[in-house]
């Protein structure tokens, strides 16, 4: 059952196969034996979710239920879950349980989804390897001396385990891709605006985006049309119809024009990845696609503006975290100051609290003009590149991540290492573009993904060329080894 | 050394609105602590801002009251630091784009002359919590309510320009006119609904450049802002004499103990790190909404005044105590429509009432005679029910609480007799009973008979217990003294 | 590059983040770090480029003045380290 996609169940649900309860048991128990070996789910939420698939079971008996009913799924512990210890990975929210849901879970959950559980992370959404969390590292199912890629790789690593057939995430530099990428899935962050953040914890406000990954993108597009709606409660969510993701899987891409940026073929590239995505767009190409040279100029100043304005607004959403109203306190804190500095030095990991000192210097009193200023300028030049871009193309392609899944600490010693991973993934988040990861080859045994870039709210057309792609290549049908029993 | 003062003030002000700046919850005043803060104002992980539409207009009406630009795109910034009654760890502001730019205060001095206090600029910004040292909790820690936080302000910055503490204090309280007239805040200072901060600085009379300045924090007085602008004039005075400098300092004011004093100034100035919101949007206000605001736009103070003039005849000294105060102008009129006399009205309230609402400390709107009692009683002194003597004790009944005027008059039984018969039977009854004093009255040279009829009246007063006409009784008895003669 | 330790300790405080003298050094270092990476933003010409605060081209929504939130004083303050007749208690305050 385990291999079944999500299309696949919701077809097995509503025709009585099976039912939800067995289902929700099978991935149950496969999260009790196999999870240990990959440290992908944090909370499992057994109770709660056999509840919900009875009750989901009543529903699809009724008739007329809706598509993910009765479908079991894991949300990242960046969604608050009502009831549900919600951590962020981190020791600061350890003991967190929050009295509301975030929009995405109450979406799944109108929609009569099971929640399994809460899926490991780096600490904050700080991270390309979730190597930070509190909980620790989560092993890369293909690869369990190699991280999943971060900072969604508990998702990540739990889809491409079987352990659930979809799970939420969040990309704000490349967490939903990069992790995607590396664990060999399918995973697409939508428009900034498309889905809820309420809920959400913050980590940067004007780059999180909340995402679907799964095992295909014909079941990420019924993930994301769940997820997708319009919330009152964010400001910065649009009012905009969600398209029928799945309706337009199937057009042809015929005359499709596909924008190929020179500036994402440079030196870093791993040959082998450059081969398998080359590959994977002659492959597009042989159904009819153009490929057509373009150049996004300003790619170069990506990731140092995404490093000064993620870490800035992260220094901001994280000052609420002060031990009074929730969360971790340090023990006895001899006065008010002594509450603050050690409840965050205790509470906060080194990649956040780097982060955080990073973000204040940058918005610092002499500083702000340089960085800031400069970065949010830096944004500007890169949006128009995309601008420009996609007057002469329909979508943009190429690698989601310099080379494939690498080893754990080997990134270790310093932070820019690992800020590198997100080369090609960052300038789709300043832009507020959608942008999705499919798996396109292996290297060296492990998976490789081919990124796909879209125009604002054109989320469809990205999941029907992915779909189309994904109907004549096999990589996302893989699993790792280990993984069947 | 003769020495000028140079003071700004900066002055925030409550919106009455029903609910907060960026949550839905109330903003009444007293509630039981925390009751009236929700997830948002709680600042809990994943909780985003909404902005309360009726915030932004009574801004905008600020802006019109004043003659101002007005800001029709205004951003918020985020202002950053940590205390514990900020729960976010920052506060929602605005700084480079405010919703009100320049406009125009007219203060008039107490000998009549005027003068116009600019204002520099008027924004939008989140009240903070409160902290409280004392309660019902255990020695040796502060208790945080944060009902106060996100209480919708505006924060009214004027340029330096005024020369004294007069100026200062005519200057709060036309500004606390024009928002109680407007009607977006109730001005209730006892509540916190104004408070001031004064930049005071000083420099040797005639010369140009400004001295140091020092603020001094959170006067919610005006007698309170007078004392500390008078004592901080004469420190600094003083200070610069014997030799010394004036550090730029944030200060105290204590009222009730009259002790001013620096506030922890050794720590280095914060740096606020100020910068664009990312959860909020570009606040637009169209030119629809601003002609349909300035339509609706409540009569402004010195409108008031004048008409208070014209249409009542008050003197200009009592137009200007009746109009410029808000619930005194209302107060006002209330009884003059239902007494039917304004002058009456306009002695009634600015004597008797507001002397004994000053005694006891209690403001206009809670006043126990409400204006409808007070008119009523009014009406009975116009219509010579009762004499202008026994009126005083009806509105000492009225305030403790047993009744209408009517009802008083009625149950104490003290209705003037003003009927002829009555009265006519009163006199004859009196001048039978006192034979003597009529044939001491007949003796008397004509020109020495007035003085005696004040004897007769005693009598007659006394006979009717008080509530005898008087013009009614003297016509009555000279008519038979007459008759006698 | 490195910053100074004066730096770090002023961005600790404005931060609120007790740094441990032990690791000043390192840190200091990993910052640098990253503000080599950063600085490469000064290379970029951005005259007359308008600054970007919002990846959105939307404007903000008002709410109506409708009160919409209950009292759930003691469901939100569960998760609260320190409470006492309804009040978030913190070591004393002084002003």
């Amino acid at each position: 059952m385990h291999n079944l996609t999500i299309a696949e169940l919701v077809r097995g649900l509503k025709s009585n196969q099976f039912s939800s309860v067995e289902l929700t048991q099978h991935f149950l128990d496969r999260i009790a034996k196999l999870n240990p070996g990959f440290n992908a789910v944090i909370t499992v939420t057994a109770d709660q979710a056999l509840k919900a698939a009875a009750a989901a079971d009543e529903r699809l008996a009724a008739g007329n239920a809706p598509d993910l009913c009765g479908v079991p799924i894991l949300h990242k512990d960046i969604f608050c879950t009502k009831g549900v210890r919600t951590s962020c990975g981190s020791k600061m929210l350890d003991n967190f349980v929050p009295p509301y849901n975030a929009t995405v879970v109450e979406n799944f959950e109108q929609a009569g989804a099971v929640v399994l559980g809460k899926t490991n992370m780096d600490e904050f959404a700080m991270g390309s390897s979730n190597e930070t969390s509190f909980y620790g590292s989560v092993q890369n199912p293909w690869s369990t001396d190699c991280v999943p890629g971060g900072s969604s790789g508990g998702s990540a690593a739990a889809v491409a385990a079987r352990l659930a057939p979809g799970a939420t995430a969040t990309d704000t530099g490349g967490s939903i891709r990069q992790p995607a990428a590396l664990c060999g899935i399918t995973g697409i962050k939508p428009t900034y605006g498309r889905v809820s953040r309420w809920g959400m914890i913050a980590f940067a406000s004007s780059l999180d985006q909340a995402g679907p990954m799964a095992r295909s993108a014909e079941d990420c597009a019924l993930l994301l049309s769940c997820m997708a709606s319009f919330d009152e409660k964010d400001s910065t969510c649009i009012d905009r119809e969600v398209p029928d993701y799945s309706s337009s899987l199937n057009n042809s891409v015929k005359g499709l024009k596909i924008g190929v940026p020179k500036e994402y073929f440079s030196e870093g590239l791993n040959p082998g990845t450059e081969k398998a995505v080359r590959t994977a767009l002659a492959e597009l190409e042989a159904q009819g696609a153009e490929l057509i040279e373009i150049s996004l100029p300003n790619s170069g100043l990506s990731v140092p503006a995404y490093y000064v304005i993620a870490p800035a607004e992260a220094s901001a959403n994280l000052s609420r975290f002060d031990g009074v109203k929730y969360g971790y306190r340090c023990e006895d804190p001899k006065d008010l100051q002594d509450l603050y500095t050690r409840t965050r030095a205790e509470g906060f990991g080194e990649e956040v609290q780097r982060r955080i000192l990073i973000g204040t210097y940058c918005l610092s009193a002499g500083y702000y003009d340089a960085y800031y200023g400069k970065a949010q300028q830096a944004r500007q030049l890169i949006q128009q590149d995309f601008t420009a871009a996609f007057e002469k193309v329909d979508v943009i392609m190429g690698p989601t991540c310099p080379s494939p899944a690498f080893k754990f600490g080997s990134k270790g010693d310093d932070p820019v290492a690992m800020y590198l991973e997100d080369i090609y993934t960052i300038a789709t988040n300043l832009a507020g573009l959608p942008g999705m990861s499919v798996p396109c080859g292996m290297v060296d045994d492990k998976p490789v993904g081919l990124q796909i870039i879209g125009n604002y709210f054109d989320e469809a057309r990205m999941l029907n060329v992915a779909h189309q792609y994904q109907q004549v290549t096999g990589w996302h049908d893989q699993a790792p080894e280990g993984v069947d029993s | 050394m003769s020495w000028e003062t140079v003071i700004g003030l900066e002055v925030h002000v409550q919106l009455a609105t029903k609910t907060k700046i960026f949550s839905g919850a109330s903003t009444a005043f007293g509630a039981e602590p925390n009751t009236q803060a929700c997830a948002i104002d709680l600042a809990m992980p994943g909780t985003l801002p909404v902005l309360n539409k009726q915030a932004v207009h009574y801004a905008v009406m600020f802006g019109l009251a004043i003659d101002a630009e007005i800001g029709k795109e205004s951003a918020f910034e985020r202002k950053n630091y940590f205390y514990p009654d900020l729960p976010k760890g920052y506060q929602t502001t605005q700084l480079e784009k405010p919703i009100v730019g320049r406009g125009n205060v007219e203060i008039e001095r107490a000998d009549g002359s005027k003068k116009i206090v600019r204002i520099h600029h008027a924004h939008l910004e989140e009240d903070a919590g409160k902290s409280l040292h004392e309660g019902n909790f255990r020695h040796g820690v502060s208790g945080i309510d944060l009902n106060r936080a996100g209480t919708p302000l505006i924060e009214i910055v004027s340029e330096p320009d005024m020369s004294n503490a007069e100026e200062a204090i005519a200057f709060a309280k036309k500004l606390h006119s024009i928002v109680t007239s407007i009607g977006i805040c109730d001005g209730e200072m006892s509540q916190g609904s104004m408070r001031f901060d004064v930049n005071v600085s000083v420099r040797p009379t005639g010369t140009k450049e400004l001295g140091t300045r020092t603020e001094t924090k959170n006067l919610n007085s005006f007698k309170f802002m007078e004392e500390a602008i008078s004592k901080e004039v004469e420190r600094q005075i003083d200070l610069i004499e014997d030799g010394g400098t004036v550090v730029q300092e944030t200060r105290l004011y204590n009222g009730d103990t009259k002790v001013a004093r620096s506030m922890r100034s050794k720590e280095e100035a914060n740096d606020y790190r100020y910068f664009p919101c990312p959860d909020l949007l570009p606040v637009i206000v169209t030119d629809e909404t601003i002609e349909e605001l300035r339509r609706n736009l409540p009569e402004l103070p010195d409108a008031r005044q004048a008409r208070f003039v014209e249409q009542y005849g008050l003197s200009d000294y009592d137009a200007a105590v009746l109009g410029s105060d808000a619930a005194m102008s209302a107060y006002f009129e209330t009884t003059t429509e239902k007494s039917g006399n304004a002058k009456l009205a306009a002695n009634w309230t600015m004597g008797e009432l507001a002397a004994r609402l000053n005694n006891e400390a209690i403001s206009i709107t809670n006043s126990p005679v409400s204006a409808e009692q007070l008119g009523g009683l009014i009406a009975r002194v116009a219509d010579n029910s009762i004499s202008g003597k026994m009126a005083k004790e009806v509105f000492d009944g009225i305030w403790a609480g047993e009744g209408s005027a009517d009802d008083i008059i009625e149950a104490r039984g003290l209705k003037q007799v003003s009927d002829s018969g009555a009265l006519e039977q009163m006199v004859a009854e009196v001048l039978a009973a006192n034979q003597a004093m009529v044939d001491d009255y007949i003796n008397t040279d004509e020109a020495k008979r007035k003085k005696k009829l004040g004897g007769f009246m005693g009598q007659i007063m006394k006979a009717s217990k008080g509530q005898a006409n008087p013009q009614q009784v003297n016509q009555i008895l000279a008519k038979k003294l007459s008759e006698l003669l | 590059m490195s910053i100074e330790r004066h730096e770090i300790e002023k961005l600790a405080t404005l931060a609120r983040i007790a740094i441990d003298d032990s690791t000043i050094n390192e840190v200091s270092r990993r910052l640098g770090s990253v503000l080599e990476l950063v600085d490469q933003l000064q290379a970029a010409d951005t005259e007359g480029v308008e600054a970007m605060s919002h990846p959105v081209q939307a404007i903000q929504r008002l709410r109506e003045d409708e009160v919409t939130e209950i009292n759930q004083r003691d469901a939100l303050q569960a998760p609260s380290p320190d409470i006492e007749d309804g009040l978030f208690l913190v070591p004393k305050v002084i002003e």
